[in-house]
């Protein structure tokens, strides 16, 4: 009976001690993910701080209250919390950031989200149909064009623009036209696959 | 990245207005060199004039030339049928440029303004005669492999790294500008600045002077021209040494050439004297090698970049074949 309570008590430590850590993390994480509101020193009082910044992504209005050095991408995933464009370099020489403004590929990381309060801006999340995946999506899963798939996301969005943009007739044309999305691991043979298929069926690739 | 006031314009002689009278004002095209530069803090502008809502982003022919707006996106430009059919270089060039994210969003104007830099002008904690002057060059005595052999001084030997306006001052381009003290056009050639002793001077614009467009006259050359970049890797990376180049050649004679270069400058470098190597010369490799000992001519290479004198000489060479139809 005594060994019984104190495996019992035993057990209800564990399960407080593992919800502490849990809700501990949980609240690290949160906060970690949460919109910081800065208070960066100002070098004089008439730099504005903050304006209000309406943003169309995927098809959903966005309001926000930002600073003008936000870059997109920052607003996108910071703000908006859509984190499938990925900051890579933050420099625009890996093309992780790559989403398309008013179909146009970009790097998000080398522009401010103010300078897009007029177009329509498509991510990675905004590509699939529901459940239904975009064919520069399915391609990449049939031909396991990705490894660690950090890159990915920037990659689909540089091919669905690559592929509406028609110059790419050939393999070397593909590498060219995607030399600015950089994969360390090397799944470039898969990826030009991947693309040279969704060419070969270009109706389909259409945003 | 320091803070800044964001405004936008909608007409190009109220951009003027705003950037002219504040010295620390800046226009904001495509962004794609400027906030870079920002978020390294090598440029800190107080106040940033967007410039992308302007109407300057047509691509026509007029009477004597093709006018090509300053807001003209690089993608668009290189794409353009007009250009690729007249002046094949100048979309060889862009083509070769950046990647198709980045030609995307960089436009005319904002690449001829992209700054003339390396890699210790980008790093702050390096001293730097352009950001600022008189602290001394980190590369004259460092690692100068891409740095620039011709036009260079002791303050700098930074690259201009544009390679469309190597192919535009092959053309004769002339940059059509509208400033506080209105109008101005600018041979593209005469445009850019050796950095002498005033390295942190790129351009001969005034401060708050706006580029509105590029013209290219109607050239007998254009057509049969051909931009050669050599560098690195494949693809995006800047150039070791380009070369634009266009002949006019009637039987068998070069009736008039142009060459420029890129990677081996401190500006896109017209070379003068070896297209008058080529003036009236059967087209051929002697002629071309000569031109290309010609260009080269006044090199002063530094410890790490003396290679760079060989490579753009085989590169004319080659450039000049292509273009010559012998290759």
């Amino acid at each position: 009976m005594k060994f019984r309570l104190r495996r019992r008590r035993l057990g209800q430590l564990m399960l407080v001690s593992t919800v502490a850590t849990t809700l501990s993390s949980f609240a690290e994480k949160t906060v970690a993910q949460t919109p910081i509101k800065r208070t960066t020193p100002m070098l004089k009082s008439s730099i504005s701080e903050t304006m209000k910044v309406t943003l169309q992504v995927n098809g959903t209005k966005h309001s926000l209250q930002i600073e003008p050095r936000v870059t997109l991408l920052d607003a996108l995933r910071e703000y908006i919390g859509l984190t499938g464009s990925k900051k890579g370099c933050d420099h625009a020489q890996c093309g992780a950031c790559t989403v398309l403004v008013d179909g146009q590929r970009i790097n998000s990381c080398l522009t401010f989200a103010i300078m897009h309060t007029d177009a329509a801006i498509t991510t990675i999340e905004g590509l699939a149909q529901g459940d239904n995946l975009h064919p520069m999506q399915a391609a990449f899963v049939a031909r396991d064009a990705f490894q660690c798939g950090y890159c990915t996301p920037g990659q689909i969005c540089s091919a669905v623009s690559l592929v509406n943009e028609g110059h790419a007739k050939s393999d070397d044309d593909i590498r060219e036209l995607m030399s600015g999305n950089i994969c360390r691991c090397g799944a470039y043979p898969n990826i030009v696959a991947a693309v040279r298929d969704v060419l070969e069926g270009k109706k389909d690739a259409a945003v | 990245m320091q803070p800044f006031n964001y405004q936008k314009a909608r007409q190009a002689e109220n951009a003027v207005a705003l950037v002219a009278p504040d010295a620390e004002a800046s226009y904001l095209a495509g962004g794609t060199s400027l906030i870079d530069l920002m978020k390294l803090n090598v440029q800190t502008p107080r106040e940033l004039v967007d410039i992308n809502p302007l109407p300057l982003s047509k691509i026509e022919m007029q009477s004597n030339n093709l006018r090509i707006g300053a807001m003209a996106r690089n993608s668009d430009v290189a794409y353009d049928a007009i250009i690729q059919k007249r002046y094949p270089v100048l979309s060889e060039a862009l083509l070769s440029g950046a990647s198709p994210q980045l030609r995307n969003m960089a436009t005319v104007g904002g690449n001829l303004l992209q700054r003339t830099r390396c890699y210790y002008f980008r790093d702050t904690s390096m001293p730097c005669n352009k950001r600022v002057p008189g602290s001394g060059c980190a590369a004259i005595e460092g690692y100068n492999r891409i740095h620039a052999i011709l036009g260079g001084s002791d303050r700098c030997i930074a690259t201009h790294p544009s390679d469309m306006a190597v192919a535009m001052v092959a053309l004769d381009a002339v940059v059509q500008t509208r400033g506080p003290n209105g109008e101005r056009s600018i041979p593209l050639v005469d445009f850019h600045l050796v950095p002498g002793e005033t390295p942190e001077r790129e351009t001969v614009l005034q401060h708050g002077e706006l580029i509105v467009a590029v013209d290219l006259p109607a050239s007998p050359n254009a057509a049969r021209s051909h931009y050669l970049k050599v560098r690195d890797r494949a693809s995006y990376a800047f150039a070791m040494v380009s070369v634009a180049a266009a002949l006019d050649i009637q039987n068998g004679i070069i009736r008039s050439a142009r060459i420029a270069l890129g990677g081996v400058g401190t500006k896109p470098w017209r070379a003068y004297d070896a297209e008058k190597a080529l003036l009236n010369k059967p087209a051929n490799q002697a002629a071309f090698q000569a031109a290309a000992n010609t260009a080269v001519a006044g090199a002063k290479p530094q410890k790490y970049n003396g290679f760079k004198v060989e490579l753009a000489k085989r590169t004319i060479v080659k450039a000049l074949t292509t273009v010559g139809g012998m290759a």
